[in-house]
């Protein structure tokens, strides 16, 4: 009985290597897509069960996790949910995370690094592992007065400290509660998310101040003068300002807004041509300043095609291939492949306003342990200076005529100069404008930076978006007493 | 570790060890393990040692101890292994089942039933049965005279679930219980040895019939036709089991038993082609007739697309092994208790997601070297009955851990057999104890020193006077 006793013996050798090989292959091979499965509630159930930090402005929390009876521990709210979903973003059991629920997870969630060494002691105290919170850089009377501003149209405002990059407020509209993406009832978020997406309208969940970028129209002609002025003009400087201006090497003519004259001898001073936005000035000034210079100028400004983090991720901002002296013309009003994002906006008047120096944009000022001791603290970065404090100098000179005479008088608030400029891009014939204003104030010393976007708006920057972006810094300096 | 020095004749040297300060080692280690991982496991989820732990070692510690003497004292050239593997096993399993009522008490604190003590006392009851059956059993070799009695015994315990009512006998479908006055009794479990043990005497008896051949087809030496009674009898207990206890594990685990069995004792592998043949066309059959196989084998072939039905159980036990990962969660640190009946059919997954695929492979490997221990033991013993009884037992074990761990990985189908020794569940750990205490007792007979007197001499050879040494 022996022979068949050994060949047994091997047999069951052989069927628990099956079995040896079929663990492996569930543990190690499909180990990463068993474990991160949104079926799998494990890892979440753990995330659950903890206390997730806060994400608060000036004060007060707005995204809060709070104790339920439910199978999962903590609930995450959102007291504000529709003012600030462009920031939060949601926690969802469904879906994930998004925004800063996303970019910040590990300090929310308690797993940051940072929060180590307490969480060392928490073993030890026995305590629950609790998150830290988030201290953001907005301003709420800012932040409420750009929703505002928003209401009933898409688009996006994003204001800024010049000084030091902090973002004061970020809105993108339309909008949506997060809260209820990120309740316990698997159902009812899905029919919301359904609610929210699943029509023709523009999908509320994308933050419009930073992940698309949008064609800048006439806000690009402040770039276009930043060349100029480093090349040696001034704002003096005679330019010419044809009524209808023929591209080179081309049939194409290109004319002003509403075939609009900017001045009848056909010429007129830099800081006039800015002041109405005349077209065929800038046009002709880009070609004449070349595309090199042009080019090397807006990647100065942060048109270099490069991705950012403030830590929500910022789409890139660009000017396109430029083909020829007719694409570099339009180029320079623009149009044509120029892209930025409406935080790129604001970083551009921003830098105006502080002296050419631009800074870091950031919108995480603390973050702080569960105790509420603060464990770090952003400090304002220089990013880059584009321009010399003279060159700036001039450059509010020329803006501040925008507000004070020209297409952004919308703009304009009692008792203070401010500085702007207006964009009204053309998208396709058949669809209205965007419409653009980029500004800051005071003129003379700078406290906030604003950019407002307007998606198909239809109708001009100054009228359509100067009066928000005056609106957003009125709350502001009357927010600062 | 060499094994006891042979002869060709397969006498063993008389200077054989007996290997019983290795068995104590290994048993301590196996009780430091279990010690270590209990306090891991308070440690990591109350934060504090409960009071019952040092009572707890005493006793484990205990157990083994007596266990020990026992077998130096009535089984002293018993393989070293058996009793530590089992060790092992069972500690692990107290520790995991613990984990689980922690884990239920956390969930709701109302909950203030616990599974691990009770699993300690059939434990200890599994020890005293084993120790019984060292003391009472002096040579395995007696057991055929019952072999007709245990037949009967092993018939009676399988199917008297089947004839009871099923508010006595049924739990989840399955009517293979006996509860009465708050306990649950699996005869099935019992039925399984009370077979082997006939199946072995039985074939030792019969294996010259079976053996015989008739016809040749494609290069396999057929039976005749009226030898292949026994197994179709066997085949059709199987499906009675299946038929009436809808116990798919009892019946593929004893038509496996048997047709291994039939094929160690006729050495006829046409026996395992025809059990192979038996075992497609009852799958078949099964498959077509039972609304529960066909659920089985439409959940085992894609569990995720009955994720929130019959799948979910499965799903859970996958999500708890990916999780773990390599290394696990650590004792304590999981969620295994999202596996509903973790600690008795899904214990497996329980040891995959908190000790990662190092433990379960670790786990795997002991019982591994538990089924060889029995097989080596059925290899060296003299007599038939013993040999083929060894390997009975040993490959029952080897057996219904592929099933079980198959089951709850996703190799094969789930089939709801329990996990030995490691499974929350008395009658089987009880069984278990009893197979154990078998296969300790052959082995001592296999590695016990020939008594000299015992080795036949030649006629011519013999002196007129034998003087004895």
């Amino acid at each position: 009985m022996n022979a068949p006793l050994r060949r047994v013996a091997i047999s069951v050798l052989v069927l628990f290597t099956l079995l040896i090989i079929n663990v492996n292959i569930i543990q190690v091979v499909r180990s990463d897509d068993l474990r991160g499965d949104e079926r799998n509630t494990r890892v979440l159930a753990e995330e659950y069960d903890r206390e997730r930090g806060s994400i608060i402005v000036s004060g007060n929390e707005i995204a809060v996790s709070v104790p339920t009876d439910d199978r999962l521990e903590y609930l995450r709210t959102y007291p504000q949910g529709p003012l600030y979903a462009a920031v939060t973003g949601y926690y969802s059991l469904v879906y994930g995370n998004t925004a800063l629920e996303r970019a910040e997870n590990d300090v929310l969630s308690g797993e940051d690094s940072r929060l180590f060494v307490r969480r060392i002691a928490d073993l030890f105290t026995g305590r629950d592992p609790a998150g830290g919170d988030v201290v953001t850089t907005l301003d709420p009377a800012v932040q409420e007065a750009a929703m505002a501003g928003l209401e009933g149209v898409t688009g996006a405002v994003v204001a800024l400290d010049p000084s030091t990059g902090a973002i004061l407020g970020m809105a993108s509209t339309p909008t949506y509660d997060p809260a209820l993406l990120s309740s316990h009832d698997p159902e009812a978020i899905r029919t919301y998310m359904d609610e929210i997406t699943g029509t023709d309208a523009p999908d509320p969940r994308v933050n419009r101040a930073i992940e698309n970028n949008y064609p800048p129209g006439s806000l690009f002609k402040v770039i276009v003068s930043a060349a100029a002025l480093q090349e040696g003009y001034t704002p003096e400087t005679v330019v010419p300002a044809p009524d209808i201006m023929t591209l080179p090497q081309t049939t194409q003519q290109l004319r002003n807004f509403n075939n609009s004259r900017c001045d009848p001898s056909q010429q007129q001073r830099l800081i006039d041509a800015l002041t109405i936005s005349c077209n065929t000035a800038f046009a002709q000034l880009g070609i004449d300043l070349g595309e090199d210079k042009i080019r090397e100028t807006a990647a100065a400004w942060g048109l270099d095609d490069e991705k950012m983090e403030i830590p929500l991720l910022v789409a890139p901002s660009g000017i396109g291939d430029i083909e020829s002296d007719a694409a570099l013309g339009q180029t320079s009003i623009g149009q044509r492949d120029v892209r930025m994002t409406v935080l790129q906006a604001a970083m551009v008047a921003a830098t105006v306003a502080n002296d050419g120096v631009q800074m870091k944009p950031y919108l995480v000022d603390e973050v702080l342990a569960p105790d509420l001791t603060v464990i770090d603290e952003t400090d304002p970065e220089e990013l880059r200076q584009p321009i010399s404090a003279e060159v700036a100098n001039q450059l509010t000179e020329m803006m501040t005529s925008v507000v004070a005479r020209g297409s952004g008088r919308a703009a304009r608030l009692p008792g203070m100069e401010v500085a702007g400029k207006t964009g009204t891009a053309q998208v396709r014939p058949d669809v209205a404008d965007h419409n653009w204003f980029m500004g800051f104030a005071p003129a003379d010393d700078p406290q906030i930076a604003v950019a407002v976007f307007v998606a198909n708006g239809g109708g001009t920057g100054g009228d359509v978006s100067a009066p928000i972006a005056r609106d957003v810094m009125a709350a502001f300096f009357e927010g600062r007493g | 570790m060499p094994g006891p020095v042979t002869d060709p004749r397969g006498q063993v040297a008389t200077d054989t060890p007996t290997r019983r300060g290795t068995e104590a080692a290994l048993l301590g280690f196996a009780v430091l393990i279990t010690v270590v991982a209990q306090i891991i496991v308070d440690l990591t989820v109350t934060g504090h040692l409960r009071p019952e732990m040092a009572g707890f070692s005493v006793w484990i510690t205990a157990l083994w101890v007596v266990a020990h003497l026992v077998v130096r004292r009535w089984a002293s050239y018993a393989d070293p292994l058996l009793l530590p593997a089992v060790a092992l096993l069972v500690g692990l399993g107290l520790t995991v089942i613990h984990r689980l009522d922690l884990a239920a008490e956390q969930v709701n604190s109302t909950v203030t039933r616990e599974d691990a003590p009770v699993q300690l006392i059939w434990a200890t009851l599994g020890v005293a049965l084993f120790v019984a059956l060292l003391v009472v059993v002096r040579d395995h070799r007696a057991l055929s005279r019952f072999a007709y009695t245990l037949a009967l015994l092993g018939i009676v315990l399988l199917a008297l679930p089947a004839v009871l009512p099923a508010s006595i006998s049924e739990v989840n479908g399955a009517k293979i219980w006996i509860r009465v006055a708050g306990f649950s009794i699996q005869p099935g479990e019992f039925a399984k040895i009370c077979l082997v043990v006939f199946f072995a005497a039985y074939l030792v008896d019969k294996r010259d019939v079976l053996a015989l051949a008739s016809k040749r087809v494609a290069g396999l030496e057929l039976p005749r036709g009226r030898d292949l009674g026994p197994v179709l009898l066997a085949w059709i207990l199987s499906i009675l089991v299946l038929v009436f206890e809808r116990d798919l594990g009892s019946s593929l685990l004893l038509f496996g038993i048997f047709v291994v069995m039939l094929y160690i004792a006729t050495e006829r592998a046409s026996w395992l082609f025809i059990g192979l043949l038996l075992f497609a066309g009852g799958a078949l059959i099964a498959y077509q007739a039972f609304g529960h196989v066909r659920a089985r084998v439409d959940t085992w072939l894609d569990p995720f697309a009955y994720i929130d039905g019959a799948g979910y159980q499965l799903v859970q036990s996958l999500f708890g092994l990916g999780t773990g990962g390599l290394f696990g969660a650590g004792l304590g640190g999981g969620r295994p208790d999202q596996v509903p009946v973790a600690k008795s059919d899904f214990i497996a997954s329980a040891v995959g997601e908190e000790l990662g695929l190092f433990g379960l492979v670790a786990v795997i490997v002991v019982y591994l070297v538990l089924v060889e221990r029995g097989l080596r033991t059925s290899l060296v013993v003299r007599d038939a009955v013993g040999k083929l009884l060894a390997a009975g037992l040993a490959f029952a074990i080897a057996w219904q851990v592929f099933v079980v761990l198959g089951g709850v990985t996703g190799l094969l189908p789930l089939t709801g057999l329990t996990t030995p020794f490691l499974a929350y569940g008395g009658s089987s750990l009880v069984a278990n104890f009893v197979l154990v205490a078998l296969l300790v007792r052959i082995s001592d007979a296999a590695r016990r020193p020939v008594a000299p007197h015992a080795t036949p001499v030649r006629l011519g050879d013999a002196p007129t006077e034998v003087v004895m040494p």
